[in-house]
C-alpha cells in the first residue's frame, strides 16, 4: 500500500499538502506567516516559470515583468476602478497572457543568448513603463492595493475570521489561501507535464528537430508555454499585490527576474518540487544573512554559479539521486 | 499509379557548393527505396529536403502529388512522413517510452482544459498510448527499456528507439538515415529483419545506407548519388552491373 503510494504520480503533491498542514505548528508569529505566504506565492510563480525554463528549455530573464503586470493590473483594477478581486485576477491573466503571446511569437524564434536578451528587454520595458506612468501606477513611489475580496468576503491580513468555529487571524486565513493556490498551481503543472502537451513541450527542449518530424508544431508550443508561465506569474503577482497591500515597480524589476531564475536553477530545472525548494531556500537566505544585506545580489550570483558547477541538475534532483543511491547500496549490502 | 514521393530537378547549394544537383526520382508506395553513394554525395541533404528541414534551392518535391515547398516538417508529419536521423535525435530529457509516445503526438490531440484537469478521456488516451508505445518498443526490439531514461540507453537501443518513435506516428513513408551505422553484424541483421517487417506492413521505406549487403538484399530500387548528381537508378541488379557505379563507387 505504502509502496503503491510512493509510486503514484501524486505522491509529491500529497507530501507537499502534508507539509503545508503541519507547518503552522512551527510558525510562531505573524512575521513567520508572512514569510511563508510570500514563499508560497513566489513558489507558485516559479513552478510556472519552470514549465518554460525547465521543461521546454526556453529562457526568460524578464519574468518579473509579467509578475509586475499582474500585480499592477490587480492593484489598478481593484484600487482605482473598484473591481472585485476575482474578475481583476482573471482579466489580468487574460491581458498578460495576450501580451505574452504577442511578444512571444517573434522573440521565441530566437535561441540561447538572443532569447535571453530579448526576454530581458521585455522585463526592462515593463519595469520602465511602471516607473514612468505616474498617473496610473504612482511611479517609483508605488501604489496601495486594497485587501483581497472574494465573493464579497474581504480577506485582510489585519482581519479576524472564523473557520468552522475556530477563530483565526488574517495571516492564517491568507496562509490557507496561499497553500491552496500553491497546491493548485503544482497540480496543474503536474497534469500539464504528464500529457501529450507536456511531452511536446519537453521534446522542444530535448530535440527540436525530433519534435518537428513527429508533427509537433514547435513554434506553437513555445508560445503556449510562454503564455502559460506568464499567466502563472500574472495571477501570482495579483495575489502578491493584495497580500502586500502596497506595490512598487520593484515587483517587475530585473533583480526579481533573476531571483526567479535562480530559484529554478538552484531547485532543479524540470523538477516541479525542486523549484519550490529553490524558492524556499532563496526566500530564507536573506533572513539568515540579514547582516550581509548589501551582498544579497552577490550571494545570488554566487549560488547560481556554484549550482551550475557542482549540481547542474539542481538541489532536489541531486539530493534524491544521492538518497536513492544510498538506499540501493544499503539494500545491496543486506542481500 | 502516381508516386508517393516524387522528386523533380532538385538542387541544393550551400554558398557555391552544390550538395545536390538536378536530382529526380520517384518512389512508389510500398517500395523499399534506397539512396546510396560515397560520403558527401548529398544523401542526407536529400533526406533533409524531402522531410522539410532544408529548403531546396531549385526543384520540387511532391508527396502524394502535393508540392511540399511551403510545408514545415511537422506539416509533412501530418501528411504521413516520418524519419530517423544519422545523428540520432532522441529527447534525452525523457524516458524511452515517453520518446515513443511523443511519436503519437498527432494522434493524441487534447485540449488544454482536458489536460490541466486531467479529465478521464485524457487518462484513457494516455493508457492506450502507453500500451501501443510498449508494443512498438517490443516490435523493434527494445522492449526491456520501457521506463529507462533515454540518456542511460546504449547506442544500438537508441537507434531502435528512434525507429519505434517514427513508427508510432503511423507514417505512410518512413525515411531511415543510416540506421545500420555503428551497429555490429548481429544488430545489422536484426535491423534488416525489422526493415522487412516494416515494409511488409505496407509502409514505404526510404533508406540512406552504407552497408552494401543490407541495401542490396532489401531494396526494391536504388538511387546512386555521386557528388550530388544521380549516377544510376534502378533495381539492385541493374545498379550492381552499371559500369559507372562500379567505377565510381563499388571500386571495380
Amino acid at each position: 500500500m505504502l509502496n503503491r503510494f510512493m509510486q503514484s504520480r501524486l505522491r509529491g503533491l500529497v507530501i507537499l499538502a502534508l507539509i503545508l498542514i503541519i507547518l503552522p505548528a512551527f510558525l510562531g508569529n505573524p512575521f513567520h506567516y508572512e514569510l511563508v505566504i510570500q514563499m508560497a506565492i513566489i513558489a507558485a510563480t516559479v513552478v510556472g516559470l519552470n514549465l518554460l525554463v525547465g521543461f521546454a528549455g526556453q529562457i526568460s530573464l524578464g519574468h518579473a515583468g509579467f509578475f509586475g503586470l499582474g500585480a499592477y493590473f490587480t492593484g489598478i483594477a481593484t484600487g482605482t476602478y473598484g473591481w472585485s478581486s476575482l474578475p481583476a485576477l482573471v482579466v489580468g491573466a487574460v491581458v498578460v497572457g495576450t501580451i505574452a503571446w504577442l511578444v512571444g511569437r517573434p522573440i521565441l524564434r530566437l535561441k540561447g543568448h538572443y532569447l535571453s536578451m530579448a526576454t530581458l528587454a521585455v522585463g526592462f520595458i515593463i519595469a520602465i513603463i511602471l516607473n514612468n506612468e505616474r498617473a496610473i501606477t504612482g511611479g517609483p513611489d508605488g501604489m496601495p492595493v486594497p485587501a483581497l475580496d472574494l465573493f464579497g468576503w474581504e480577506l485582510s491580513t489585519f482581519g479576524r475570521y472564523s473557520l468552522f468555529g475556530i477563530e483565526i487571524s488574517g495571516v492564517q486565513a491568507w496562509y490557507i489561501l496561499a497553500s491552496v493556490v500553491l497546491l493548485a498551481a503544482v497540480w496543474f503543472a503536474l497534469n500539464l507535464i504528464e500529457s501529450p502537451i507536456g511531452r511536446a513541450l519537453r521534446s522542444v527542449h530535448g530535440s527540436e528537430v525530433a519534435a518537428s518530424v513527429v508533427g509537433v508544431d514547435t513554434a506553437k508550443y513555445k508560445s503556449l508555454v510562454f503564455v502559460i508561465s506568464a499567466i502563472y506569474a500574472s495571477v501570482m503577482g495579483g495575489l502578491y499585490a493584495h497580500f502586500q497591500g502596497f506595490i512598487t515597480p520593484a515587483v517587475a524589476s530585473f533583480e526579481f527576474s533573476i531571483l526567479f531564475i535562480t530559484m529554478v536553477v538552484l531547485g532543479g530545472m524540470g523538477s516541479t518540487f525542486g523549484v519550490i525548494l529553490g524558492a524556499v531556500v532563496l526566500k530564507l537566505l536573506p533572513q539568515v544573512l540579514a547582516d550581509f544585506q548589501e551582498l544579497e545580489t552577490v550571494m545570488f550570483g554566487l549560488i547560481l554559479m556554484l549550482t551550475m558547477i557542482f549540481m547542474p541538475k539542481g538541489l532536489l534532483p541531486t539530493l534524491t539521486a544521492a538518497v536513492s543511491k544510498r538506499m540501493r547500496k544499503k539494500a545491496g549490502g543486506e542481500a | 499509379m502516381t508516386a508517393l514521393v516524387e522528386v523533380k530537378g532538385l538542387d541544393k547549394a550551400f554558398g557555391g557548393v552544390h550538395a545536390v544537383e538536378g536530382v529526380s526520382f520517384a518512389v512508389e508506395a510500398g517500395q523499399v527505396y534506397s539512396v546510396i553513394g560515397p560520403n558527401g554525395a548529398g544523401k542526407t541533404t536529400l533526406f533533409n529536403m524531402i522531410t522539410g528541414l532544408y529548403t531546396p534551392t531549385k526543384g520540387e518535391i511532391l508527396l502524394n502529388g502535393e508540392s511540399t515547398a511551403k510545408l514545415e516538417p511537422n506539416q509533412l508529419a501530418e501528411r504521413g512522413m516520418c524519419r530517423t536521423f544519422q545523428q540520432m535525435q532522441i529527447c534525452m530529457n525523457m524516458t524511452a517510452i515517453e520518446n515513443v509516445m511523443l511519436g503519437r503526438h498527432l494522434q493524441l490531440r487534447s485540449s488544454l482544459f482536458t489536460t490541466l484537469f486531467r479529465l478521464p478521456s485524457l487518462r484513457r488516451n494516455e493508457t492506450d498510448a502507453r500500451k501501443r508505445a510498449a508494443d512498438l518498443m517490443e516490435y523493434v526490439g527494445c522492449g526491456e527499456y520501457l521506463d529507462t531514461e533515454a540518456s542511460a540507453m546504449s547506442y544500438g537501443a537508441l537507434k531502435r528507439l528512434e525507429i519505434a518513435r517514427a513508427l508510432a506516428a503511423e507514417p505512410k513513408v518512413i525515411l531511415l538515415d543510416e540506421p545500420a551505422a555503428g551497429l555490429n553484424a548481429t544488430e545489422t541483421s536484426a535491423l534488416e529483419a525489422l526493415i522487412r517487417k516494416i515494409a511488409d506492413q505496407g509502409i514505404t521505406v526510404m533508406l540512406v545506407e552504407h552497408d552494401m549487403k543490407l541495401v542490396m538484399g532489401i531494396s526494391d530500387r536504388l538511387l546512386v548519388l555521386n557528388y550530388g548528381r544521380v549516377l544510376a537508378e534502378g533495381a539492385p541488379e541493374e545498379v550492381r552491373q552499371n559500369p559507372d557505379v562500379i567505377a565510381a563507387y563499388l571500386g571495380g
